[in-house]
């Protein structure tokens, strides 16, 4: 079932929570609502589940009005943050809970709590009270819960945020599954981009109520929109420096931003991914003309796969953080460590002339 | 008491001893000893006089039984506003929702003497309301609609006090998990809301009821007593006193201390139910927060 938001808004108050937002979902993707705490990502979510009502804007599931309509007759299945299991009932009860209140024949009730157990790989644990399980086993049970009626749209909210490292990529891939053979529509929130990108068919950035960006992963982490969505999708070395004549400059190194063909110079930000920058010996850099950079290094860090080098280019004392796969610094012809000369050169980089909208 | 519990336990001994003693003395001079010579006067003339006395005299007999209608009536409508007020304390947030709180206390920090002289002045002949009971033909004051108003104002927080708490630490997310599964209003608060808070409610229920059946001040001033009429208990305990029948009086009080004795340990079984339910809670969240702090960059 397919998904449109039109232009709602929503306040808490003086907190203008969602401001004009608009969005599509379409039939059967798997969608990621992502942005810091506080971008209104969550009460999007509880307002498509009719847990919220907007104050202004609609809401279409197939392009029917379902504004008005309260979460009871949505038939949206929707997972709760903290899981919002009922204490006092059994893991059975708990996802039998949607059946029993639509009256659903008893019998009718066992046979679908039982294939849902099944499919969440909790049977026999259905007699068991929720704080008998783990975290792990909540979440699924809340799942499960969420899918016994059938639900066409499926939300989750922060769905793995209270689970530790191991148990939340496995969950991560096991939801990809279930989405795909159960084929609804689903949106979940997060603030993690790496759930979001992994798990995602379509990313969706919010900040301060309002949508930043929204595409797929590789369309969303490639080529950001807005400066947030750069910031917000990790490390990032930023540079402040000036534009003109549709030319950016950083370090004295241009770089092309036909999007302002103006004489007249005006404030910019530069934005470079640590992983866009190739480092080399230092021999490269007697021409300052080209397009490297000279620097030396001042920090040398490995997490695993990935050499992260700090270094400071000659004449700066703004650090600038580059990362190497480990094999390729390992083939370098000099030696990553604090002091060595090197040559920086940015393969990729995103010019920004800030708004009024926005500062860091 | 173990030895190394503290290291100076040892100096200290003399003074804990002493503190201890002087709790239990104030204990038995102001509790025991005057529960067990209730029951002893009430005895005194053995089990068959005891049930004579309470018995034999139609008064009497009417003062039981009206204690047993007008209390229950009183905590019914207690546990009805009790439960409403609460859920909308707990679940919203609304001008005005900290002095409704404080109103709620009233009723404690009134003298119930007070409380019945008000309601005599809204209720009574001469009252605001008085001309228009009067053409309805409603009696209200020296009546035992009277009685259960006096005793469900001087009632009135027990129960809502004691959910408040218990509904905000349990949190609205289970009734919006049960809404969004399509349950109606009713479903959410028979199914989830009532389980979750049953043992506070009948807490607070247990409480209101030993409230309401031992309340004097109030209800003296509305009641009017009429022995055989408008007499609880409590009113027929002091007007047999007054008459010089000790033992009669003596036995309806035995009623009522029998009755508190009853509730202590109803309150104990309560209580400890109380406690493990919000164990369960806290090492629910527990587990949560440890895990969200285990992600957090």
């Amino acid at each position: 079932m397919s998904i449109h938001v039109r232009s709602i808004s929503k306040s808490f108050g003086s907190f203008q929570a969602l401001d004009d937002v608009s969005l599509d979902v379409a039939a059967g993707t798997l969608l990621a609502l992502l942005g810091p705490s506080g971008s209104g990502k969550t009460t999007l979510l509880r307002i498509i589940a009719g847990l919220e009502f907007p104050d202004a804007g609609s809401i279409e599931e197939d392009g029917e009005d379902i504004t008005e309509r309260h979460a009871r007759q949505r038939e949206v299945g929707f997972v709760f943050q903290h899981y919002a299991l009922f204490r006092h009932m059994s893991v059975f009860e708990n996802v039998a809970f949607g059946l029993r209140v639509r009256k659903v024949p008893s019998a009718e009730v066992t046979t679908r709590v039982e294939e849902l157990l099944r499919l969440v790989r909790l049977e026999g644990l259905g007699g068991r009270k929720p704080s008998q399980l783990s975290g792990g086993q909540r979440q699924r049970v809340a799942l499960a819960r969420a899918l016994a009626i059938r639900p066409k749209i499926l939300l989750l909210d922060e769905p793995f945020g209270a689970l530790d490292a191991k148990v939340r990529v496995e969950l991560r891939q096991w939801l990809r599954r279930l989405h795909d053979e159960i084929g609804m529509t689903s949106v979940f929130v997060t603030h993690d981009q790496e759930e979001a990108f992994e798990l995602a068919d379509e990313v969706v950035v919010m900040n301060h109520g309002k949508i930043e960006q929204q595409g797929t992963p590789d369309e969303v982490f490639d080529r950001p929109s807005t400066p947030f969505v750069m910031d917000f999708l990790g490390n990032v070395n930023v540079y402040h420096g000036r534009v003109e004549n549709g030319r950016a400059f950083w370090h004295g190194i241009p770089i092309d931003y036909p999007a302002y063909p103006h004489a007249q110079s005006r404030e910019a930000r530069v934005y470079l991914r640590p992983h866009e920058l190739e480092i080399s010996p230092p021999g490269a850099v007697a021409n300052r003309l080209g397009t490297s950079l000279a620097a030396s290094i001042v920090r040398v860090t490995r997490s695993g796969p990935i050499t992260r080098v700090a270094c400071r280019p000659h004449g700066s004392e703004q650090e600038l953080h580059v990362d190497v796969p480990t094999e390729t610094a390992r083939g370098l012809q000099i030696t990553l460590e604090p002091g060595t000369h090197v040559a920086i050169t940015p393969r990729n980089a995103r010019v920004f002339i800030p708004g009024p909208e926005y500062s860091i | 008491m173990v030895a190394h519990a503290t290291p100076k336990s040892n100096e200290s001994k003399p003074i804990a001893a002493l503190l201890v003693a002087a709790a239990v003395a104030i204990v038995g001079i102001l509790i025991v000893v005057p529960l067990v010579s209730v029951f002893y006067e009430a005895f005194s003339r053995g089990v068959g006089g005891w049930w004579a006395a309470l018995a034999d005299d139609p008064d009497t007999r009417h003062a039981i039984w009206l204690s047993l209608t007008v209390a229950p009536v009183a905590v019914a409508i207690n546990t009805v506003f009790g439960v409403a007020a609460a859920w909308l304390v707990a679940r919203f947030r609304f001008p005005g929702r900290s002095l409704l709180i404080s109103l709620f206390d009233v009723p404690f920090s009134v003298s119930p003497v007070v409380a019945g002289l008000a309601l005599v002045l809204i209720f009574g002949r001469q009252g605001l309301l008085g001309p228009t009971l009067a053409w309805l033909d409603w009696k209200v004051i020296f009546s035992w609609p009277g009685l259960v108003l006096a005793t469900t104002f001087v009632t009135l927080p027990l129960v809502v006090r004691e959910l408040i708490p218990v509904m905000e630490a349990i949190g609205p997310e289970e009734e919006m998990a049960a809404v969004s599964l399509g349950a109606s209003g009713w479903q959410v608060f028979t199914r989830v809301t009532l389980p979750n808070i049953r043992w506070a409610l009948l807490h607070g229920i247990v409480l209101a009821n030993a409230r309401a059946m031992g309340e004097f001040g109030a209800v003296y001033v509305v009641s009017g007593h009429i022995a055989g009429a408008t007499d609880t208990m409590p009113l027929r305990v002091e007007k047999l006193f007054q008459e010089y029948r000790q033992p009669a009086s003596m036995a309806v009080a035995s009623v009522l201390a029998g009755l508190a004795l009853v509730t202590l340990v109803a309150k104990f079984v309560i209580e400890r139910r109380l406690e493990a339910e919000s164990r369960d809670l806290e090492a629910a969240r527990g587990l949560e927060n440890t895990r969200l702090e285990a992600t957090r960059p």
